[in-house]
């Protein structure tokens, strides 16, 4: 056992929200653009600061390969409030203006529910572009990894952040539906799975909250016949195995050209023998832990389901740790687009390998989900990439690179993945109104 | 030429002994080009504003078979108006302007009739309603370049992000501004490349329906813009749920009887629809004086962000 925390109860999501109510009316409201800017780079400095110990404490809680938290959770996290530091003080200039000229306007206090796949990062992406607009905070971490966020509040007490700007509360999903539903909650930002933001929109109809929500994704990674095979090869593992497959925009179906196939299958599991699966603090480590159990047994449940839908399934031969949650990289192959697995988010390091022959095809299979969140695409064909691009309906299209993330860069979903974009100037207009505030 | 005026001229001193009887417009829908009658084959009276409420036409009461069939209408002429060159979207749209200005005479007669305004008053109203269709069909090809960035991300990468359509729009059209307003929210629909299913407004149909006849001889393909008159509190849940619809206008939920905009937003949240709320405070829902130069806030709220990500090298 790492710690116990603290189950909120509706008291103190209600004095959270209250505190946050009072510092958008007092302090923080009165703020200039320029001087709110000085405490979000503050944070980043602190928080770039302390980066050994995040990375330690996020690895021990999430499970994650100490390398990736180290070289990727907490210098992005640090770069979003370092980026959103210096808008600030320019919103006017962020082409958020209204068509008379009004310039945006924070829209009061926000209700924050992040997941436990990326707790600091996801921190980062809800807090930075919030506090830069002039809102006000209530975040809720998940139930498995509240950890990094509570030390963040730490940093907010060491950067003299004035009270009741950022209240981070923690509880299972039963405090986030509390917290979602408060009726002195602006808008709502929240990251998760599509059901439990469908739920969000549900609770927020015939009001006048607003919502971004960042949820499920089922992208394909797309190869074909002319991409450099070994640089494919490594994007697959790395948009899949990446966090363990803990990942909303992860490739989770590998859609491959028919004629290299079994070339491309063959390479991959070469590459899958030689990652190291095991302790999430040895640097060496590729493949890290699972995050919780139940998550443990909802991959079990759907590779069961690949099984006996009757794909063909293969996991790298490893051996795994006797203690804890863990699951081999896995493939399947001789997957139809009816399978489960092909459908399913599974959030996990499963891959299912279909196969197709023209691009027509290979577009009208990525296209074949009710997400929209992220898409790769492997060729060396330029004109191919841009066709490609245009027609895959993702939010975000990696070619020839996968899962690569960047504060300037917005982030976020067509259809069922959600709505709303983080990062960027995009992601600043979640954060703005220029009409009444309530 | 109105109704009335054509009886006036009917009817001055001198005239032949048999009286001309003025043929009758019927008035249909619009569903992928052509001008079906509701499968239903119900209808309903329109009448006109005002103390007189004469009747002026029977107009076909929409269903949800109708307004299914317009879904899948937008559905098919998707792909290519999404895909058509920003430039020829612009010209088809402004295209129409043309075309609305040739017919503005009966488009002011109806609009008077309508909403009980002055022939000038009328005149004005359309005016309007062409300016804005001029001013949101010039916007097709600024868009990308005003939404859009070139995000300066820390590694060898090439990153852009530009706006895309989001699919299949229903609009409920507004109540009251029957040809402003309705204009006001179907072109930010269309001008990006969405595809249209509108409910008219529901007592004031028929300068839509005319509406309808100006696309169907404009160069809007079949499909793109769809247009069902009949009762909105009947057909909207109907849209709202449906599987197959991308985003929503509720615009037209404003005075409606029997119809609660809530309910709307929270069935249109099974499939994630962006929603476009009505104006007002709270669960209030007012329609807004639509002559104002709009923002972009209509064409934003049917526009997904696209990233592209590619190595920089070589």
């Amino acid at each position: 056992m790492l710690a116990e925390v603290t189950e909120a109860s509706e008291t103190d999501i209600d004095n959270a929200v209250k505190a946050a109510r009072k510092a958008f009316d007092g302090p923080w409201g009165r703020l200039s653009g320029a001087e709110r800017g000085k405490y979000l780079f503050r944070i980043a400095r602190i928080l770039a600061e302390r980066a050994r110990e995040f990375a330690v404490l996020e690895t021990l809680d999430n499970g994650k390969p100490i390398k990736e938290s180290r070289d990727v959770d907490i210098p992005l996290a640090a770069a979003h409030f370092f980026y959103h530091a210096g808008w600030a003080d320019k919103l006017e200039h962020a082409g958020l203006s209204g068509g008379a000229g009004q310039l945006p306007r924070p829209i009061g206090v926000v209700g924050q529910v992040i997941p436990w796949n990326f707790p600091l990062l996801m921190l980062s992406w809800k807090i930075a572009p919030a506090l830069a607009a002039g809102n006000t905070v209530v975040l809720k971490p998940s139930k498995t990894t509240p950890l990094t966020a509570l030390l963040f509040a730490e940093v907010c007490q060491q950067a003299d952040l004035p009270a009741g700007v950022v209240n981070i509360i923690t509880g299972t999903g039963r405090t986030g539906a509390h917290l979602i539903r408060h009726p002195d909650i602006d808008k709502i930002a929240f990251t998760g799975s599509t059901e439990v933001g469908k739920d969000i929109a549900r609770s927020i109809a015939g009001t006048r909250k607003r919502a971004t929500l960042e949820l499920g994704g089922k992208a394909a990674n797309i190869v074909f016949d002319d991409a450099a095979i070994d640089q494919a090869v490594e994007g697959i593992v790395n948009g899949i195995f990446f966090n363990q497959g803990h990942v909303c925009c992860a490739g989770s179906r590998l859609l491959v050209q028919e004629n290299v196939a079994e070339d491309v299958i063959m390479r991959l599991k070469r590459r899958l023998q030689t990652l190291r699966v095991g302790d999430p603090l040895d640097k060496n480590t590729d493949v890290g832990a699972i995050n919780s159990a139940a998550q443990l047994a909802r991959i079990r449940e759907l590779a069961d389901a690949g099984e006996a839908e009757g794909a063909t399934r293969w996991s790298a031969p490893c051996v795994l740790p006797e203690r804890g949650f863990w699951f081999a990289p896995t493939v399947f192959t001789g997957v139809s687009q009816s399978h489960r697995i092909a459908q399913e988010e599974i959030f996990g390091p499963v891959l299912s390998v279909l196969t197709f022959r023209t691009p027509q095809e290979a577009v009208a299979k990525a296209n074949n989900t009710p997400y929209g969140l992220s898409a790769g695409i492997w060729t060396e064909k330029g004109s191919r990439i841009l066709w490609m691009a245009d027609q895959l309906r993702a939010g975000v299209v990696w070619a020839n690179t996968f899962n690569r993330f960047d504060p300037t860069s917005p982030f976020g979903g067509y259809k069922e993945s959600g709505y709303g974009r983080e990062g960027g100037r995009h992601g600043l207009e979640g954060y703005v109104t220029t009409g009444a505030n309530r | 030429m109105s109704p009335t005026a054509a009886r006036r001229k009917a009817t001055r001193p001198n005239a032949a002994p048999e009286q001309r009887i003025e043929v009758r417009k019927t008035y249909k829908l619009y569903i992928g080009g052509a001008f079906p009658r509701s499968e239903s084959g119900r209808t309903y009276e329109i009448r006109a504003a005002g103390p007189s409420g004469r009747f002026l036409a029977n107009a076909a009461m929409g269903s949800r078979k109708d307004a299914r069939d317009a879904v899948v209408a937008a559905r098919g002429a998707l792909g290519k108006w999404a895909t058509a060159t920003a430039y020829n979207r612009g010209q088809v749209l402004y295209r129409v302007a043309e075309l609305m200005e040739g017919r503005r005479a009966q488009f002011a007669a109806e609009v008077a009739a309508a909403e009980g305004l002055t022939p000038d008053r009328a005149d004005n109203v359309v005016s309007q309603a062409i300016d804005r269709w001029v001013w949101y069909a010039g916007w097709s090809d600024k868009l990308a370049q005003v939404l859009g960035a070139v995000n300066p991300v820390a590694g060898p990468y090439f990153n852009i992000s530009a706006p895309e359509p989001t699919g299949v729009v229903a609009a409920l059209a507004p109540q009251r501004s029957s040809l402003l307003g309705l204009v006001s929210v179907l072109a930010p629909i269309v001008v990006s490349g969405n595809t249209a299913v509108v409910l008219t407004s529901e007592q004031r149909p028929l300068p839509a329906i005319t509406l309808s006849e100006v696309l169907a001889t404009s160069d809007v393909p079949a499909g793109v813009i769809n247009l069902i008159t009949g009762r909105t509190a009947e057909i909207a849940p109907w849209l709202a749920s449906h599987q197959d619809v991308n985003a929503i206008d509720l615009a037209g939920a404003a005075d409606v009887d029997g119809l609660a905009w809530a309910d709307l937003e929270r069935a249109a949240a099974e499939n994630l629809k962006r929603v476009l709320r009505p104006a007002g405070n709270d669960a209030d829902a007012v329609e807004p004086d639509w002559s104002p130069t709009p923002d972009l806030s209509r064409m934003k709220a049917y526009l997904e962000t696209k990233t592209v990500w590619h190595p920089k090298g070589h």
